[in-house]
């Protein structure tokens, strides 16, 4: 007997409502409150169940065995571009996504993510920290989103395109940069250029960066040539005769990946130590006792910190960047004992994973002891363990993301002691748009330590 | 006791960090852009260092099977 795809797909259960269809199946809830969504499809549906979105049905596995067939399938069979329609107006038609897997494979060598190139990044890294507390005083507040979005927007321009650039480059850029990170509703699934606030906006901070790069590709124009030395990858695009617009949509998709997750995790980590004073209080001594014989940050961030490196995966792995990574099935796949038809939508998530009891015990519970010697629950759990996602696409900047925390952490802890302004639990996720970021306010004190 | 060093091909992606790590029982292809499994039984005194790389792998590709 042949199975057809429409009794197939409806084998696997579906989710209920909570928030009423409004048409789009659960789009409106996804738009409030995805997290419970994907919960939900785990606690209802087991391994493999399905939501929709639009005119789209979403299957979404959790579990180890699931997940890896998920991650381990070929890009020729799971096709990640056409996932993610909210990022084609932000990056510009043609830039990165809609690229060829070999040509990916390409760009990411060219952003110099090989260990090899870390030591100097973990230089560039430090003088920007240092550039960024350089006006703190003793004493004062910040406000973890603007602070860490700031100076991950220098991290990444920097070390990624190049140091000429950055250079060029002042709080504006973030703070456009921001409008678009905040431009991805998920009714990008119905239109990607539905007319509503955060679109707009994004749209005119796009236009606004393109107009700064514009500006910065005059004045090199004018400067005319200089020792390839001292030339960055702008320069290089430039020569090829690129246009601002596409110049602009290829550093945006470059510092995509590497900003807003990256200054979401040092938040994270800086909250969750600030509540976990007892874990705060053993990193403190591990980074005094590390750096105690005056040795360069630029040089411990790239070895092992294991306490501060365990704070870290924890954060990851209760406040993953990502909640949720798709991918479209261009091939028919079998997940979970399921055959799944070219066109349809799948998804693993790394916020229900992540928290799966039988793999992570008392999921809910800070304990970066999960990753110390014995337990190495990351490396046990390779499959549901994936702030980082897994497989062949497992992020590509992890190496440099972690080195990255580490030198954060090794700089400011040095030098501050931090504490929480507002009550604990009001520092929490914005999880309105696709890019979560925190919610605003989330101000932290920081005080100067005697030494 | 001794362990068997295993390299998942299907997962690595030419970062390279096991090379620095522990350099006697990890080499590259360039060619084919990924690691090679140089000593797949290494001696005791290498644990270390091979732990080192399973641990610090960007891709999670490295795995230490324990063996009587």
């Amino acid at each position: 007997m042949t199975v057809t795809t429409e009794s197939a797909i409806a084998d696997i259960p579906e989710v209920s409502y909570v928030v009423e269809d409004d048409g789009y199946g659960h789009l409106a809830e996804m738009r409030v409150d995805p997290i419970g969504l994907f919960e939900r499809v785990r606690a209802e549906c087991g391994e493999i169940g399905r939501f929709r979105l639009a005119d789209k049905d979403v299957v979404l596995v959790s579990g180890a065995q699931a997940n890896e067939q998920f991650f381990r399938a070929p890009d020729s069979t799971l096709d990640q571009a056409a996932a993610y329609p909210f990022m084609t107006p932000i990056f510009g038609k043609g830039v990165v996504f809609d690229a060829s897997p070999e040509e990916r494979q390409q760009m990411l060598k060219n952003q110099a993510l090989r260990g090899d190139m870390m030591r100097g990044h973990a230089a560039t890294i430090e003088a920007e920290i240092d550039r960024m507390v350089a006006d703190w005083g003793d004493e004062g507040e910040i406000d973890l989103l603007d602070w860490f979005a700031e100076l991950t927007i220098y991290t990444t321009s920097s070390c990624l395109i190049g140091k000429p650039f950055r250079e060029e480059l002042d709080s504006s850029f973030a703070h456009h940069y921001h409008e678009l990170e905040q431009g991805t509703d998920a009714i990008a699934y119905v239109d990607p250029y539905a007319d509503i606030e955060s679109f707009r906006r994004r749209d005119a901070a796009r236009e606004k960066l393109v107009d700064l790069v514009q500006g910065i590709i005059d004045k090199r124009v004018a400067r005319g040539t200089v020792p390839r030395e001292d030339r960055d990858l702008l320069d290089v695009l430039i020569s090829i005769d690129m246009t601002a617009d596409y110049i602009t949509g290829i550093f945006i998709s470059m510092m995509f990946a590497g900003h807003h997750t990256s200054s979401g995790t040092a938040s994270w980590a800086l909250i969750e130590m600030m509540r976990n004073p007892d874990v705060m209080a053993s990193v403190v001594a591990e980074l005094d006792d590390l750096y105690a014989d005056g040795s360069e940050v630029s040089f411990q961030a790239l070895r092992s910190i294991p306490r501060l490196e365990a704070a870290l995966k924890e954060t990851l792995r209760l406040h993953p960047p990502l909640i949720i990574l798709m991918r479209v099935v261009a091939e028919e796949i079998e997940l979970a004992g399921h055959t799944i038809s070219p066109g349809t939508v799948v998804a693993a998530s790394p916020r229900v994973s992540n928290r799966l009891a039988e793999d992570f015990p008392e999921p809910e519970r800070f304990d970066p002891s999960r990753y110390l010697d014995e337990r190495q629950e990351d490396l046990q759990n390779r499959w549901t363990w994936i702030p980082f996602g897994a497989g062949k696409h497992r992020c590509v900047g992890n190496a440099f993301a972690m080195m990255q925390m580490k030198a954060i952490f090794s700089v400011i802890l040095r030098d501050y002691e931090f504490e929480m302004v507002q009550p604990s639990e009001t520092y929490r996720d914005d999880v309105s748009k696709m890019v979560i970021q925190l919610q605003q306010p989330c101000r932290v004190r920081y005080t100067r330590r005697d030494r | 006791m001794s362990f068997r060093v295993v390299a998942d091909l299907g997962l690595c992606q030419g970062h390279q960090m096991c090379t620095g790590e522990a350099p006697d029982v990890f080499g590259f292809d360039d060619a084919a852009d990924e690691v090679v499994v140089l000593q797949e039984r290494p001696d005791e005194s290498l644990r270390p260092q091979v732990d080192s790389a399973v641990k610090y792998c960007p891709a999670m590709a490295l795995a230490v099977e324990e063996e009587q």
